[in-house]
């Protein structure tokens, strides 16, 4: 049947009370086009909601006031701590490719993690709050298709986030600091592509390494109808990572922390690259998603929604 | 005086409607248990006969939003099977939900989002739904229920009665075969109760099966065919409203200024039960006809100012099988 006619149709079929629906099996074009809908409608409540506009704007206006403070504090190549931050702040003011590796690395120790924190916490838990959750389930909704689609949208989250410190730390470092040729950790000269896309690899690792975060997130979003109460736990979850990952007592745990291998991304400035510590890191980032995402689909299936 | 024998084997549903695919809902043994040791719903034996207003009656705490939650797949019974619409619920309830429209305890929407979004939202939900009339059929739901002007606003921004409205539009986004509405007039001003009665009767004559969960009984007996009443998550009634209504015993009320010569009178033709008060004096009917009374007293030359046949109102009925308790039951 031609879109034309079902639309033009349609009003008078919708009066009569008959309705096209997909009868017999649905084919998978049409499978992928309704769940596709599901899916843009999970961006739309995300990105259109204020408060995580908000947050988004407080992402992308960071590297901007990192930039602008950087200028008029122009720090040499001894500033800053040996390690962490350090290695890069230095290197600002002679490429502003580094800005936006700086951003992320600031950002990464609390606020980008905060950002995913509410997003995921909310995922489930915020729904179940409003009562929608009832009101979804109901239509029907799949709750392992609700689940999966949740997080798929978390992942998109923590991309877009990712990108935006690291976008806007670039163009920020475009206008303030010179661009070009860039020196890497190891001491050797790359060109300016060569560093973009060692940049943007980075932004993958690093989106990745918020995804994990973000199954943590929305697996104990399961357990709640109160979103506030997840947002805080997540928060605590990279706090108490962050310092026992500080505490060197403690080594033997140090792998096996979520937020251990979150800023280790440092190895993809080097040349040769030491590839090991990247694929250490995706593996601890696999491992929290697998684990953490079953407890969420075992969750989800098994409770009695009495939201 | 118990009007009513209120034992599973007389409520439960025969084992048959289980059998008998046309009913809309059907289930046996429906129980819910839940972790704290609350049994919520205890044996539940449903048979809503297709194309019916089926009333779903009972105090608040008796069960029946747990039931209607059992059916709708929110939560898993302890034990107990169920069919809608002929579907058995462990194999397809997924299948066969997309032709049910339910209102569960309450609207529940985005108060972020329009009335409109709202409702696109739900659709989108839908993956059976046809994209293609989407638009269109939002507006006639919106329509239906009257929102038409303000499906543009924020939900946050709308009244109870609005956000009531809302919910019962997302239930008419597409021809349904059953609706489950829980307290559907719930916050609703005489004219939005009178629309939405007007709305279900619509519905039902389409052919749509409509159960309706409420403890209003004025309601209940302007709408519903059949009814079922939960007490303690037990159901203890079963059947038309006529049967219902038939379960009272009728009784004769004399209006006299001698109420007491008129009670001996009435014992002495036979009558039994009979209860005086200060002018009026009523009795069990038995096989006389009021005909018969009423020449009786006049013989006896007793002065009858008014005489009728009373039958006990829902309310009566309801309570009587429910019980008279203001306390909460733990």
């Amino acid at each position: 049947m031609s879109t034309a006619s079902v639309d033009s149709s349609a009003d008078a079929q919708v009066a009569a009370g008959r309705v096209l629906t997909t009868s017999g099996t649905p084919s998978l074009a049409s499978e992928l086009r309704h769940w596709l809908r599901l899916f843009l409608s999970e961006l739309r409540i995300v990105y259109r909601r204020p408060r995580n506009m908000a947050m988004l704007a407080v992402l992308a206006a960071a590297p901007i006031f990192l930039g602008i403070v950087l200028k008029f504090n122009t720090p040499g190549p001894g500033d800053g701590p040996p390690n962490g931050a350090g290695e890069f702040i230095g290197q600002v003011a002679e490429n502003g490719v580094f800005l936006s590796l700086l951003a992320m690395f600031v950002l990464m120790t609390l606020v980008l993690p905060l950002s995913v924190a509410v997003v995921s916490g909310d995922s489930i838990a915020g729904e179940a709050g409003l009562g929608t959750l009832r009101t979804l389930l109901t239509v029907p909704c799949g709750r392992v298709r609700l689940l999966l689609t949740k997080y798929l949208m978390i992942v998109v989250f923590c991309f877009s986030a990712c990108l935006i410190v690291a976008g806007v730390g670039l163009l920020m470092g475009a206008i303030l600091f010179p661009i070009g040729p860039v020196t890497l950790l190891s001491g050797a000269t790359v060109p300016l592509i060569d560093g973009l896309a060692r940049l943007a690899v980075i932004v993958i690792y690093v989106s990745l390494g918020l995804s994990a975060l973000g199954a943590i997130g929305i697996a104990l979003s399961t357990f709640t109808q109160h979103a506030i109460g997840v947002m805080a736990a997540i928060l605590v979850v990279v706090v108490a990572s962050e310092i026992l990952d500080a505490v060197s007592q403690v080594a033997a745990i140090h792998p096996y922390l979520p937020t251990h291998f979150w800023l280790t991304f440092d190895a993809l400035l080097r040349t040769p690259i030491t590839w090991t510590d990247v694929w250490h890191g995706l593996a601890s980032f696999a491992v929290y998603i697998v684990i953490f995402g079953a407890l969420a689909l075992a969750r989800i299936r098994r409770a009695n929604v009495t939201c | 005086m118990t009007l009513i024998d209120p034992t599973p084997a007389r409520a439960a549903a025969l084992p048959q409607a289980l059998v008998d695919p046309d009913l809309a809902i059907a289930s046996i043994g429906l129980s819910m248990r839940f972790r704290s040791g609350q049994l919520a719903v205890d044996n539940v034996g449903l048979a809503v006969p297709p194309g019916s207003v089926y009333g779903f009656l009972g105090p608040n705490g008796s069960g029946k939003t747990t039931t209607i939650r059992m059916l709708l797949g929110l939560v898993h019974p302890t034990s107990g099977d169920f069919r809608l619409l002929g579907t058995d619920a462990r194999v397809g309830l997924d299948h066969v939900l997309p032709r049910v429209g339910a209102l569960v305890e309450g609207p529940a929407f985005y108060p972020f989002l329009s009335g409109r979004q709202n409702l696109a939202r739900c659709d989108a939900a839908d993956r059976t739904a046809d994209l293609a009339t989407a638009p269109a059929r939002i507006d006639h739901a919106l329509d239906q229920v009257g929102l038409l002007a303000a499906a543009d606003k924020r939900y946050r921004a709308y009244s109870l009665g609005m956000k009531q409205r809302l919910a019962i539009a997302a239930g008419l986004l597409r021809p349904r075969d059953l609706m489950i509405l829980d307290e559907p007039t719930n916050g609703l001003d005489p004219q939005g109760t009178r629309e939405i009665r007007s709305l279900i009767k619509q519905i039902a004559a389409d052919g749509t099966t409509v159960f309706v969960s409420s403890h209003l009984l004025a309601e209940v007996e302007q709408i519903c065919s059949h009814v079922g009443v939960m007490s303690t998550g037990r159901l203890v009634f079963q059947g038309t409203l006529g049967e219902l209504r038939g379960q009272g015993e009728p009784r004769i009320l004399v209006r006299t200024t001698e109420p007491d010569l008129a009670a001996k009178q009435l014992g002495r033709i036979g009558l039994a039960d009979i209860i005086v008060d200060e002018a009026t004096v009523t009795a069990q009917l038995g096989e006389h006809g009021a005909d018969v009374i009423n020449a009786e007293l006049v013989r006896a030359e007793i002065p009858v100012f008014g005489l009728e046949t009373v039958r006990p109102s829902l309310e009566d009925m309801f309570v009587e099988l429910t019980g008279e308790g203001f306390n909460v039951n733990g």
